[in-house]
């Protein structure tokens, strides 16, 4: 009795097995369609960023497909629940980080040592304005796209990095410092360095003007 | 002007900027800007700065090609590669 009852159970098992594992298929294949979806619905925002951390266009592009193309194949390492955005910015900072920016030379200490109080009173003067003057605007408007542009691109990587992540990323130190894989205090000094360059530098393009 | 006093502030008020300080920190830094004409004057432009970056660098969209090129790397698009 006892051998005929196995024997009905593994039967049983049998004809279920394939249907389970058939369903789990399924169901991963749903789960990857789901995390793939996801991730190109943030290709605006990611983009956005690789703009700014690579060099031109083209670099941003091969960037973004090297990234996505990366991200598709690790889709199984993305913890779902956890931010994503974050997580394909963690994978592209990687690649461009791979793709041997890192020889650029940083800049001398020297030229850290400006405040960003006495760089905006550099950018004031050279802006035309006295110190009585408050008009951001005035100033503001002096500076134009393709200065800014310049002004970022000479940044050194290191730098740049963080200041795209959490100035045009809108990502929190805590969030850089998790993407870049670096200590919260290190995503601070960083920032506070390339805001002081990129003032620099536009305070250096307007007086060349003048 | 570089010798303000109030240079010390500077990353008090680029962490306020940024939304990084405690409730405590923040309060301090406010009470500091109500009373201080020069931080309160770097304070307008930072912020006003950081915002006209923004503005700048985030015109360019991403190209509709590029848009196509991510989506044929999905798994769907090649049927092969269901791994």
């Amino acid at each position: 009795m006892a051998k005929k009852s196995n024997a009905r159970k593994a039967v049983a098992m049998s004809e279920q097995a394939p249907d389970t594992a058939g369903r789990g298929l399924a169901e991963k294949a749903r789960s990857r369609v789901r995390f793939e979806e996801e991730a190109l619905s943030h290709a605006n925002q990611v983009y956005k960023v690789a703009r700014h951390l690579a060099g031109s266009k083209e670099e941003a592009e091969e960037l973004m497909q090297e990234t996505y193309a990366r991200a598709f194949r690790s889709w199984r390492s993305y913890a779902p629940g956890t931010n994503m955005r974050a997580w394909l910015l963690r994978i592209l900072t990687n690649i461009n980080i791979d793709r041997g920016r890192r020889k650029q030379r940083r800049p001398a200490e020297r030229s850290l040592e400006e405040g960003d109080y006495s760089l905006y009173d550099r950018l004031d003067a050279a802006a035309g304005g006295d110190d009585s003057s408050d008009d951001e605007e005035r100033l503001l408007n002096r500076l134009s796209q393709s200065g800014i542009v310049d002004a970022l691109t000479t940044l050194p990587h290191d730098f740049r990095d963080v200041l795209v992540l959490v100035d045009l990323g809108e990502f929190s130190y805590q969030e850089t410092a998790q993407i870049l894989s670096v200590p919260i205090g290190t995503v601070m000094s960083r920032l506070h360095r390339a805001r002081r360059l990129l003032k620099q530098s536009l305070a250096s393009s307007l007086e060349a003007e003048r | 002007m570089s010798e303000s006093p109030c240079t010390k502030c500077e990353r008090l008020l680029q962490s306020y900027l940024d939304g990084e300080l405690n409730e405590i920190e923040a309060r301090e830094a406010e009470v500091h800007l109500d009373d201080c004409g020069y931080c309160r004057r770097h304070y307008r432009f930072e912020r006003a700065f950081r915002e006209h970056v923004r503005k700048t660098l985030t015109e360019e969209p991403m190209s509709p090609e590029l848009k196509l090129k991510l989506a044929a790397l999905r798994s769907g698009a090649h049927p092969a590669d269901r791994s």
